[in-house]
């Protein structure tokens, strides 16, 4: 193998720590990561985690971009090879010309090594050993350590971890100056012993503005207490456990009566998923705000309850943080991959309204307006989530809430309106929206209760099994559906630079590879109108979107092209038109990826004169 | 159509209660089951009990399952909201219910299939989460709406209609609530009336999980020789610890038995329970007690009625969780939201 030239880059390239599970790397990593936001310049970080608690590899990847883009590149610029076990493995993945960094305490053969990579070696171990005698503190020190040599290597600012260090152990005096001990530790061996800097680099500048760094999940669940909900029954399954927890610790922020001290929140951790819809069922049934989060084999659980949910019209509000399926899957890897599985949960003909958020930002946007809808819809509402957006930092614009919303508490009929003596008819549709008014339950002594089953009914809740009083309900119940069209979030168009027959159509996670993936199509020289769906009921721009192009890639990472198939069944569009795009090892989708399957497949089309790629 | 509606007509001679509301304001649909089916009855108890309780009907939310048992919330309280979920999830929604507006009263309708089988653990974490709720069970060791099948409450030994023998073990629904901390459990059947009515009326005053397994044959597949849900059979092995009176708050108590056979168990909404003993030596406070009194009857095929235990001092899911005395539902984006000022706040902190 011939020598390559090492990577040279100032704030553009990706790092990867590979470490072992349960070593306490995660806070040394993501403190890496948060020093170059520090530094101005937006990073992209990434958990690749297993399905374990310990001994299994891990991974953190670090895209730092001063471009902005967030999506995972592919390939790795720089790797810090901590963990022996995945050591070939991880080598291997170094782009040529990029860097290894490794404990170099022990000599490695050099067989273990590539010709046209820089090996970078610190005797990590036995600095560490040198200077701590606690097991423990061996082990956690030695990534603040290694810290400290990246710190050099990179040219990073100490003064900004310092900071970062200082802000994490406020207040406990004695860790804060030893984590800054050990980072100096490991700073000044490398500014002794090794070339610094190395070809990449980072140097400060403006690029982060006021966006914020934060979680999916705790993003929404910030958006729950926001858009009021009340009552959260949850079930433990990564990766939405966060969503509860983050819940959980925010309730315990906002949501305590400040004379009482009592709870304006009840958080219940169901047996199980089925108790959990249940419990935000008769809770939403009951007039509260209620929700749940959950991953797919939960959904797959909660189905009946989500039939009921839609056939006797009470508001639930999930969040499905979704991984790799089908049953147990890869629990820990991200797909976008219950599309179907939650459009059409349960038996019967049901369809339910989907959300998908791209961001923390719309995360939290739509788990508040989620409450709205269900409340004004009379519904289940699925806020579609996944891991990668779920459980990665992810750089955003800042939470925004206007203090004059009003909580949309949808049609319920008063004591008072009842008194008027309005026609009261649980399943009536007054409006024509197919939406029926609702009384809460203890509302009037003698007029407006009714009786909630799921068994069919006719408009004043009465048990039959006439079927022209089945089939009205049930056409009532797509008008409502159409209706649901234009409450959800619209789609999002942005179009080529130059009029083109082709249009990409791509939603949720998968949104800022698909941004930088249009950058390097243009590069190939191929123009494509975008189009990001951000719910289901589709609006009518959808369709508009399908019947202006030739051909729509629909870009998901799924096996199947999920969306793709829903938007074939619900616009009767000929599915030649649409080009599934399809990523579903459990990684998420990258730019690189979408821009060689369009590209290849336009390329195949001959739309463009073909071009060589450029490398 | 198997709805029908019950005529409006008041006799204007009709008694009222406290509230001015007569039986009638306490009834629901005509029922729809089987003539002489034991859940009838247990639907008359819980009428009279609401009538003697003087409760605004309106303020009950009446849950159940799905079964011929779980169907009889739509005979009663016709005034109030109910709910028919799916089967053995009533006690999930129940749950959420009574999280969602802690003052209302909430009445759990439930069949022996619904809650020992499909719903075995729901019925198991609502009363270990403690729900401010009455959970009934009519319990006939039979599913009657899909015709006729064991339900997991059959006796082992005892005989289906056609005459097969269930060869499992029979899950005791009572011995089950003792043992998951329920503050109130008791043991009734259907054709006593005045033993279920009292039960009924101290387990909606009770302020905490309260549980009552009802024995209601089913006369269309499990009222033969044979079975140990059978009207005869109850009859026959009933043995009743004690018998009880509810007296309201308000009213003086005039106890007139003889000392030393009446226990006055007062509860948190001021209602008096009295306690007649019939066995001299059971003690409802005993929790352990009630559970190997209850074994050893049961070894002996004998049914123990009456209130089993009672906890006065229970607290109920609201206590535990420490939700604030305003029902959850009825606040609003003044008190739920914390503002922008404080979203403001959360960003910078996340720079
Ligand atoms: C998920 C599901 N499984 C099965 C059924 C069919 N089913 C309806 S009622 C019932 C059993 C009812 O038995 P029980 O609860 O004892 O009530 P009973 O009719 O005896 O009063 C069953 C199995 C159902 N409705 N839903
Ligand atoms: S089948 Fe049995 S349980 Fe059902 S209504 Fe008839 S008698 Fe009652």
């Amino acid at each position: 193998m011939s020598d390559k030239k090492p990577i040279s880059s100032v704030n553009d390239f990706v790092v990867r720590f590979a470490n072992v599970n349960g070593s306490g790397s995660a806070s040394a990593n993501e403190m890496f990561a948060r020093a170059i936001l520090r530094h101005g310049v937006p990073v992209s970080p990434r958990n690749i985690f297993p399905s374990n608690i310990q001994g299994l590899p891990t991974w953190y990847e670090v895209r730092v971009t001063e471009d902005g883009h967030l999506g995972a590149r592919g390939g790795v610029d720089l790797m810090v090879a901590m963990n022996p076990q995945t050591w070939d493995k991880d080598v291997a993945g170094i782009e040529p010309g990029g860097y290894l960094f490794y404990d170099s305490t022990k000599p490695m053969p050099s067989t273990k090594f590539r010709d046209d990579i820089t090996v970078i070696g610190v005797p990590l171990t036995a600095i560490t050993n040198s200077t701590y005698t606690d097991p423990r503190q061996r082990q956690l020190f030695k990534n603040i350590i290694y810290l400290g040599a990246l710190s050099a290597l990179l040219e990073m600012d100490p003064k900004l971890i310092e900071q970062l260090i200082g802000e994490q152990y406020k207040g406990k005096e004695k860790l804060l100056s030893s984590n800054v001990h050990a980072l100096h530790l490991g700073r000044d061996w490398a500014l002794q012993n090794l070339k610094c800097p190395i070809g990449l680099r980072v140097k400060k500048s403006d690029k982060v503005g006021d966006r914020i760094f934060i979680e999916g999940n705790s993003a929404a669940a910030l958006g729950a207490v926001y858009g009021g909900a009340t009552i959260c029954a949850w079930y433990p399954i990564t990766p939405s456990s966060s969503v509860a927890e983050a819940f959980t610790s925010h309730c315990k922020k906002y949501r305590h009566d400040p004379e009482t001290g009592k709870a304006k929140y009840a958080i219940v951790q169901g047996e199980d998923e089925l108790a959990s819809i249940g419990i935000v069922i008769g809770a939403s049934w009951n007039g509260a705000r209620a929700f749940t989060a959950t991953s797919g084999p939960g959904i797959s659980l909660m189905t009946e309850f989500i039939g009921l949910s839609y056939f006797a019209e009470i508001p639930a509000v999930i969040m499905n943080i979704q991984r790799a399926g089908p049953s147990t899957g890869m629990p820990t890897r991200t797909q976008q991959c219950d599309i179907i599985a939650c459009a059409y949960a349960s038996h019967g003909d049901t369809k339910h309204v989907l959300l998908f958020p791209e961001d923390p930002a719309e995360a939290f946007e739509f788990a508040a307006a989620a409450f709205d809808l269900a409340e004004r819809l009379q519904t289940t509402i699925f806020l579609m989530l996944d891991l990668d957006i779920g459980m990665n930092h992810r750089l955003c614009r800042p939470l925004k809430w206007d203090d004059a919303r009003q909580y949309d508490r949808g049609k319920v009929m008063t004591a008072e309106m009842l008194e008027e003596g309005r026609d009261f008819g649980r399943y009536l549709d007054v409006d024509g929206d197919g939406i029926p008014y609702r009384t809460y339950p203890g509302t009037h002594p003698t007029k407006g209760s009714f009786f909630t089953r799921g068994t069919s009914r006719d408009r004043y809740a009465r048990y039959s099994e006439e079927g022209t009083v089945y089939a009205d309900n049930m056409q009532r119940l797509v008008r409502k559906f159409e209706t649901a069209q234009d409450l959800v979030p619209r789609p999002l168009q942005a179009n080529a630079e130059r009029p083109t027959k082709y249009g990409v159509i791509y939603f949720g996670s998968t949104s800022p590879a698909m941004d930088e993936a249009i950058g390097l199509l243009e590069a190939r020289g191929h123009q494509l109108d975008r189009l990001r769906i951000r719910a289901f009921p589709f609006h009518s721009s959808v369709a508009s979107f399908l019947a202006e192009h030739d051909f729509v890639y629909v870009v998901e990472q799924n096996r199947d092209s999920q969306l793709r198939q829903l938007i074939v069944n619900e616009n009767g569009i000929d599915p030649v038109r649409l080009v599934p795009i399809v990523h579903y090892d459990g990684t998420p989708i990258t730019a690189r990826y979408i821009a060689k399957a369009i590209g290849d497949h336009q390329d195949h089309l001959k739309v463009t004169p073909l071009r060589k790629a450029v490398s | 159509m198997t709805y029908i509606a019950k005529p409006k007509f008041h006799h204007p001679g009709l008694k009222k209660n406290e509230l001015g509301y007569t039986h009638r304001d306490y009834e629901g649909k005509i029922s729809t089951l089987c003539a002489g089916c034991g859940h009838d009855s247990i639907t008359a108890s819980i009428i009279e009990a609401c009538y003697e309780l003087s409760i605004e009907p309106h303020r009950v939310a009446k849950i159940s399952g799905i079964g011929c048992s779980s169907k009889t919330p739509d005979y009663f309280l016709g005034n109030s909201h109910g709910f028919n979920s799916v089967h053995g999830r009533m006690p999930s929604v129940l749950t959420g219910a009574n999280l969602a507006n802690r003052d209302l009263i909430y009445l759990g309708v439930s069949g022996d299939g619904d809650s020992a089988s499909i719903g075995f653990g729901q019925f198991a974490h609502s009363i270990r989460r403690g729900v401010n709720m009455t959970y009934i069970v009519e319990n006939n060791g039979v599913y009657g709406l899909t015709k006729g099948q064991f339900s997991a409450t059959a006796d082992r030994g005892s005989k289906s209609k056609k005459g097969v023998t269930n060869t499992d073990n029979a899950i005791d629904l009572v011995a089950i609530a003792l043992q998951l901390g329920a503050t109130f459990v008791a043991r009734s059947f259907s054709g006593d009336k005045s033993q279920l009515v009292p039960l009924i009326a101290a387990a909606i005053g009770h302020k905490g999980a309260s549980f009552i397994d009802v024995i209601s044959p089913c006369i269309a597949f499990n009222n033969h020789a044979g079975s140990t849900k059978s009207f005869d059979y109850v009859r026959e092995h009933n043995d009743a610890v004690n018998r009880l009176d509810v007296l309201v708050g308000r009213d003086p108590i005039a106890v007139d038995y003889a000392p030393g056979t009446v226990q006055v168990v007062e509860q948190h909404d001021g209602s008096k329970i009295a306690l007649r003993k019939i066995d001299a030596d059971y003690d409802p406070h005993d929790r352990l007690g009630a559970q190997t009194f209850l074994a050893k009857h049961a070894a002996k095929g004998q049914i123990v009625t009456g209130l089993l235990y009672v906890d006065p001092d229970a607290e109920d899911l609201h206590a535990h969780l420490n939700t604030v005395e305003t029902p959850l539902n009825a606040l609003e984006a003044d008190t739920l939201c914390p503002g922008s000022a404080v979203l403001d706040k959360i960003n910078a902190s996340l720079r």
